[in-house]
């Protein structure tokens, strides 16, 4: 393992950020830290990067205990948010910053930064200031200079947050590319499950500075380990006595098995899928089918049709309680 | 169409009115209050020529006055942009108990009168004073002397560079100064190498301002000085020294002399601040 965190409190004012946290992350892996705001994400970041102190609890590198060393010398690199570039140095002088500090030769640090252009695509960007780049290119820029010093650990605190839908995906696809060529253990923080979703190996679902659940995209979004995590994770409907994911619900016209009876109240086409909100037994519901699905059922509103959950194991939550 | 336009172009006529004399009582004002009175000292100075101006600004107590000037200028815009620039990384980054205890000291110099500066450090430092009877059996005089006034002038212009200072650290933020922690720079590295130059232009401003209240100080100097003519007396004293000596013409050359000055820093402080701006 190469991150571990043990027992990790830390609380702001009255605010309990991060409550008694717990976490592994192996090496060479990618996780996110994936939660609402306020969920202690970015302050169990900080810690693991010693720009904040934990109230309580300890933390490793490597297996080397990094609870009391300070940022400068935890072989951390760090993406900030709005990436903070360092606005009086050119495109080239902040990815030789970590070599300069360094006293690294003169000649080698050319030649490590020139390959980091590369790598970020900035090759003809190196005689420009923070200023004069655009978003995405300062967050490659960002993402050079952490990587410059060869950390053992990439962290990086919301990286695509502050950019535009078309850039973060973009952006998304070039970052998980980068870490499987680099093979750094890196540790995301999102908000966004899909990002999350699309990049990680493995995700860490905090709310209320707790740990909610740890396991791999598809785990934590097919056994979610309650309610709450599965409602952040993708839409959900209520469904009889369960919560469920409404693209599980299938709606027929002939009598099955174990189906239910419910009314259609309105029929909503988005694009390739189509959502049929239901009226079962007088609680509301709502379906996502596929649109040829969708098409060849000929629904209305006021038909009635026969609902059933494809159940298969785990794929619902029992309402307020834990996985089936 | 004229009965809608009418009452308009009167309207402007009596606005234009208004700002045409607007103008003729603020630039009235400033003529009054500071063109002429400015206007007259050089005129006195210079009127019978450089000659005499020159030869009265080279005699021994002249050349004196001017060099302990200089001595306690440079020396107390030096402790201020040392202490400054920590008071100013204190007061904007840290947390601490007494922060804003700190934050009212650093402009207390402001508000006191310097004359009252000056005595506080007789009443402490002095030969009766509080700690002045201790330094004196141990020989060192800080009353009456360079250090004392150094110290007075230092008191004086100590809120100049922690406040040209700590808005432009609030602005800029700490996270850059944070990366650069987690890029492996120590703390002294992190300060030159990201504070300093973030903060160069608006510390530059701070330094040339103290600089130019520093040559200008009177009240609190006067009393910690002892008027040792020759010694003690910097520019501001010599001319009080000259003026009660009914000599007109090495009071009115020196005074030249502190109003250009005061006008070369008034310029250079005008660029960097617009510098500063530019820049935030």
């Amino acid at each position: 393992m190469s991150i571990n965190v043990r027992g990790v409190s830390k609380s702001f004012a009255q605010f309990k950020a991060l409550d008694d946290v717990s976490v592994d992350i192996a090496t060479g892996s990618l996780t996110a830290l994936l939660g609402p705001s306020g969920s202690g994400k970015s302050t169990l970041l900080r810690v693991i990067a010693g720009l904040d102190t934990a109230d309580a609890g300890t933390v490793s590198i490597e297996g080397r205990d990094a609870t009391a060393v300070p940022p400068q010398r935890r072989d951390v690199g760090f993406v900030f948010q709005h990436y903070a570039p360092f606005k009086h140095m050119t495109v080239y002088d902040n990815i030789a910053f970590g070599l300069r500090v360094r006293k690294i030769p003169k000649a080698q640090i050319r030649e490590r930064v020139a390959e980091l252009l590369g790598l970020v695509h900035l090759e003809k960007f190196a005689s420009r200031y923070p200023a004069q780049l655009s978003g995405g290119q300062r967050q490659r820029m960002a993402l050079a200079r952490a990587l410059a010093v060869r950390p053992r650990v990439l962290l990086l605190d919301e990286p695509f947050g502050a950019l535009d839908a078309q850039v973060r995906k973009e952006l998304r696809v070039w970052l998980r590319r980068l870490h499987d060529e680099m093979a750094v253990t890196t540790v995301i923080v999102t908000h966004d499950q899909e990002e999350a979703m699309e990049v990680a190996d493995e995700i860490v679902v905090l709310h209320d500075g707790r740990v909610k659940q740890v396991g791999a995209p598809h785990e934590v979004y097919d056994h979610p380990a309650d309610e709450w995590v599965m409602g952040f994770l993708g839409p959900v409907t209520r469904f009889g006595d369960r919560v469920v994911r409404p693209h599980d619900l299938e709606i027929s016209l002939s009598a099955e098995t174990d189906a239910i009876p419910a009314t259609v109240v309105r029929i909503t086409r988005l694009g390739f899928q189509t959502r049929v909100d239901l009226d079962v037994g007088g609680v509301p519901a709502y379906a996502q089918l596929s649109r040829d699905a969708a098409d060849r059922l000929d629904l209305e509103p006021g038909t009635a049709v026969l609902v059933r959950h494809l159940d298969w194991v785990g794929a619902g939550v029992r309402e307020g309680g834990r996985v089936d | 169409m004229a009965d809608v336009d009418a009452p308009i172009a009167v309207g402007s006529q009596r606005r234009t009115v208004t700002r045409y004399s607007l103008r003729f009582v603020v630039l009235g004002y400033l003529a009054v209050l500071l063109a002429v009175p400015v206007g007259v000292v050089f005129y006195r100075s210079f009127r019978h020529g450089l000659g005499p101006v020159w030869s009265s600004l080279t005699t021994a107590d002249a050349r004196s006055a001017i060099y302990v000037t200089l001595i306690v200028a440079v020396a107390a815009v030096v402790l201020n942009t040392i202490f400054g620039v920590g008071a100013a990384l204190l007061l904007v980054r840290k947390q601490f108990p007494g922060r804003r205890l700190l934050d009212v000291l650093v402009d207390l110099p402001q508000a006191v009168s310097p004359i009252v500066a000056g005595l506080a450090l007789v009443l402490v430092y002095g030969k009766f004073g509080f700690f002045g009877g201790w330094l004196q059996r141990h020989g060192i005089q800080l009353i009456f002397s360079l250090p004392g006034m150094v110290m007075a002038t230092a008191f004086v212009s100590l809120p100049l560079v922690v406040r040209a200072v700590a808005p432009v650290l609030a602005e800029s933020g700490d996270e850059q100064e944070q990366a650069a922690r987690t890029l492996g720079a120590s703390g002294w590295q992190t300060f030159r190498r990201i504070t300093l130059p973030s903060i160069r232009d608006a510390l530059a401003y701070g330094v040339v301002l103290s600089l130019a209240r520093s040559l200008g100080e009177y009240g609190a100097v006067t009393v910690v000085s002892g008027h040792v003519l020759g010694k003690t007396l910097t520019v501001t004293l010599f001319i009080d020294d000259r003026l009660e000596n009914f000599d007109t013409t090495a009071a009115y050359s020196a005074s030249a002399l502190l109003a250009l000055l005061a006008m070369a820093s008034l310029l250079v402080s005008r660029r960097l601040r617009s510098r500063t701006r530019s820049v935030a």
